[in-house]
C-alpha cells in the first residue's frame, strides 16, 4: 500500500466561474448561520462537532490527500488539541477563545517534532508509525504522572461558555456560532495555502517527489512542515469539539476515532477542500442512521453503508460531484 | 534469571501467534500490495466458527480441519465479492473497504455469538510431556503449529507448480496472463490461504486470552509490527519479525514499564528501528530507476 492518490485534475474552483462559487459560498454561509436559530440543544450540539470534524478533516486531507503522507494516527492530535483546551481553561484560567489557537501552536509543534523523523519513513510503515501514535495517546493520557495535569481516566470537565457583549443568545448556539467561525477562518487559510506556491510544491511531492526535488523543491522541509500544519489543523478541531462537548477524557479518543478520520477523508474526496464537509457529516451522523437501521448489529450496518459507498463512488462524494459535472458539461456542448 | 528465560519463553510462545498472523498478512500483501487491515477480525471470526463447532460437539480436531477449510472458503469469496471490483479503484478507497469489512466483522461475531468471554479449548493436554514449568504445553504446542505452518508454507511455494504460478502472478501479472496463469484464481487462492493461516492463528489465541469480538485487534497490530520490522515481502522475516515482536513486548511488560504503556513502547521501539533500517530487517532495499 503506498499512498498514492488520483490527482485531482481540476480543482472545481476551477471549472465554475469565481462568481458562481463565491455566491455558493455566501448561500451556504447565510445558511450555516441561520441554522443557530432554527436548530435546537442537541442538533446544535450536533452541528458543532461536524464544524469541529470538517476543521480536522481539512487537516488530514492536507497530509494525506495534498501531500501523500499517510496517518492512521491523526487522532492523537485532535486529542491534543482538545487536551490543551481543557488543560489551560481548568489550571491556568485561559479564556476558552484563546485556547483554539493555543492548540493550534502546540499541535504544529509536535507534529513537526513527529513529521522530522517520520520523513524516513513511507507508505505503509508510515501507517505504523502513525499507528502508533494513535495507539500511544490515550496511554499517555492516561499515565500516572502526567494525572496533574490530565485528570487521569476521569479527564477533565470544562465550562460552557457564554456569549458575549450581552447578545441574546444561548451557549448552544453561541458555542457553534464561535465554531462556525473558526471554521471559516481556517477553511480560508486552508484555501489561500493550496492555492499558493506552497500548496503547488506539497502536491508536486505527492505526485513525484524526486522530479520535485529536482525542480528545486525541499521535499524535507515541506513534508515535516505539512505535517505540522496538519497536525496544527487537527487539533484546532479538537479543541473546538473539547468546548462544544464540555469534557475531555482518554477514552474519548481511541484509535477508532483516527479511524473514522480517514473513512471522513475518503468518503469526502480525497485531496479536495470541500470533502473535509461531506466527511464530517458522514462521520457524524452514519453511525447514528447505522443505529436506526440495525439496534443488533449497528457497526455491520455502518461497514455495509462504507464498502458499497466506496462502490459507487471510489473518489468520495466530490469526485462523484466532478464526475456529474463533467457529464452534465458534456452534453451541454 | 530463572525468570527472565521464562518471560522469554512466553513471548516466543505470544510470538508464534504474532507471526502466524503477520505470515497471513504476507500472503495478500505480496499478491496485491495491500494490507488486510481487516485480517485479524476474519481470525477472530474463523475462532467463533470454530467454537461453534465444538458446540455442536465435533471433536477438535474435525472441528480444526473444517473451519480452516470455511475460513479458507469464506476468506477467498470475499475477495471475489468485495476486493476483485475494487481493483482499480485509489488505495486509500481500497484501505477504506478494509475497515468496513473489520467492522462488519467484530459487529457480526458480537451479534451472532454475543459479547461475553468464551473459554476455548486447547488441543494441547495440559500435562503433556513437553510442557514444563518454564512453557505451558500449549506454549510449546502453539509455536510448534506456527513453525508447521511456516514450513508447509514454504514447501508449497518452493515445490509445487501451483506455488510456482502464484509467485509468479505476484511478481509480473501481466507477463503471467500470458503464459497461461490466471491471476485472478491466484489472488483468491492467496486471500483463501491468508484466511486459513488466520484461523489457525485465531484457534491457538484463543485457549490463552479467552474468546471475544476484540480478542484480534491488539494481535493484528503487533503482527503488522511483526511483517513490517522483518520486511513486509519476506514471509520468513515476518515470521521472525514476530517472535521478535512477542518477545519484546514481554519483556518491556514484566521489567522496564508495567503493563499499561507496553504497547506503546513496544511500537516506538519497532518504529525506531524501521528509522534506522526502512525496509525491515530481511526486507529487499528497493531501488528505482528513474
Amino acid at each position: 500500500m503506498t499512498t498514492a492518490v488520483t490527482p485531482s485534475l481540476s480543482s472545481p474552483v476551477a471549472s465554475l466561474s469565481s462568481r458562481t462559487v463565491r455566491a455558493g459560498l455566501l448561500v451556504l454561509l447565510i445558511l450555516a448561520v441561520g441554522l443557530a436559530f432554527v436548530a435546537k440543544g442537541y442538533q446544535l450540539f450536533q452541528a458543532t462537532m461536524v464544524v469541529a470534524y470538517a476543521i480536522a478533516l481539512v487537516g488530514l486531507n492536507m497530509l494525506t490527500g495534498y501531500n501523500g503522507q499517510i496517518s492512521l494516527g491523526h487522532g492523537a492530535f485532535f486529542a491534543l488539541g482538545a487536551y490543551v483546551t481543557g488543560i489551560l481553561m481548568e489550571h491556568a484560567s485561559v479564556p476558552y477563545w484563546a485556547t483554539v489557537p493555543a492548540a493550534g501552536v502546540v499541535c504544529l509543534l509536535i507534529g513537526y517534532l513527529f513529521g522530522r523523523p517520520a520523513l524516513k519513513l513511507e507508505g505503509l510503515y508510515l501507517a505504523l508509525a502513525t499507528f502508533a501514535l494513535g495507539v500511544a495517546m490515550p496511554q499517555l493520557l492516561k499515565y500516572k504522572h502526567l494525572e496533574a495535569w490530565t485528570g487521569g481516566v476521569q479527564g477533565i470537565v470544562l465550562m460552557k461558555p457564554d456569549a458575549p457583549w450581552g447578545l441574546p443568545l444561548t451557549q448552544d448556539q453561541w458555542v457553534y456560532l464561535f465554531s462556525l467561525a473558526v471554521a471559516v477562518v481556517m477553511f480560508w487559510i486552508a484555501h489561500n495555502l493550496l492555492q499558493s506556491g506552497t500548496g503547488r510544491a506539497m502536491r508536486a511531492i505527492r505526485d513525484h517527489a524526486m522530479a520535485a526535488e529536482a525542480m528545486g523543491v525541499d521535499n524535507r522541509h515541506y513534508k515535516s512542515m505539512t505535517f505540522g500544519v496538519s497536525a496544527a489543523f487537527t487539533g484546532v478541531g479538537g479543541a473546538l469539539s473539547a468546548i462544544a462537548v464540555q469534557f475531555v477524557s482518554p477514552d474519548s479518543f481511541t484509535l477508532f476515532l483516527s479511524i473514522s478520520l480517514l473513512v471522513g477523508i475518503v468518503v469526502g474526496g480525497v485531496g479536495t477542500l470541500w470533502g473535509a464537509l461531506y466527511g464530517a457529516l458522514f462521520i457524524m451522523f452514519v453511525p447514528n442512521l447505522a443505529e436506526k437501521v440495525s439496534k443488533a448489529a449497528p457497526w455491520a450496518v455502518y461497514g455495509v453503508v462504507l464498502i458499497l459507498l466506496m462502490f459507487a463512488m471510489p473518489g468520495g462524494v466530490v469526485g462523484l460531484l466532478r464526475k456529474l459535472q463533467a457529464w452534465w458539461a458534456g452534453r451541454q456542448a | 534469571m530463572n525468570e527472565l528465560l521464562h518471560q522469554t519463553l512466553s513471548g516466543l510462545a505470544t510470538g508464534g501467534i504474532y507471526a502466524s498472523v503477520a505470515l497471513a498478512l504476507v500472503m495478500i500483501y505480496q499478491a496485491t500490495h495491500h494490507i488486510n487491515f481487516a485480517q485479524g477480525e476474519m481470525a477472530m471470526f474463523s475462532t467463533f466458527l470454530a467454537w461453534m463447532l465444538l458446540d455442536a460437539g465435533l471433536p477438535y480436531w474435525g472441528a480444526f480441519a473444517l473451519t480452516v477449510v470455511l475460513s479458507f472458503v469464506l476468506a477467498a469469496a470475499i475477495e471475489f465479492a468485495v476486493i476483485r471490483p475494487m481493483h482499480k479503484a485509489p488505495e486509500l478507497s481500497v484501505v477504506v473497504v478494509f475497515i468496513g469489512l473489520l467492522v462488519i466483522f467484530h459487529s457480526l461475531a458480537g451479534w451472532l455469538f454475543g459479547y461475553t468471554i468464551k473459554t476455548f479449548p486447547s488441543p494441547f493436554a495440559a500435562n503433556a510431556w513437553y510442557g514444563s514449568q518454564l512453557m505451558s504445553a500449549h506454549e510449546v504446542g502453539a509455536i510448534f503449529v506456527a513453525l508447521v505452518m511456516v514450513a508447509l508454507l514454504f514447501s508449497f511455494f518452493r515445490f509445487t507448480p501451483l506455488g510456482l504460478a502464484m509467485r509468479a502472478a505476484a511478481q509480473n501479472a501481466n507477463s503471467s496472463r500470458l503464459v497461461g496463469i490466471s491471476v485472478g484464481r491466484m489472488l483468491m487462492l492467496g486471500w483463501g490461504l491468508a484466511g486459513a493461516i488466520g484461523a489457525v492463528a485465531g484457534m491457538m489465541v484463543a485457549p490463552v486470552v479467552f474468546l471475544d469480538p476484540n480478542m484480534m485487534t491488539g494481535v493484528l497490530l503487533y503482527a503488522f509490527a511483526g511483517a513490517l520490522i522483518g520486511g513486509i515481502d519476506n514471509p520468513v522475516g515476518a515470521v521472525l519479525g514476530g517472535f521478535i515482536v512477542g518477545v519484546l513486548e514481554n519483556l518491556m511488560g514484566s521489567y522496564v514499564v508495567g503493563t499499561e504503556l507496553k504497547l506503546s513502547v513496544a511500537l516506538v521501539l519497532i518504529v525506531g528501528v524501521l528509522i534506522v533500517r526502512p525496509s525491515g530487517l530481511l526486507g529487499k532495499k528497493i531501488v528505482t530507476r528513474v
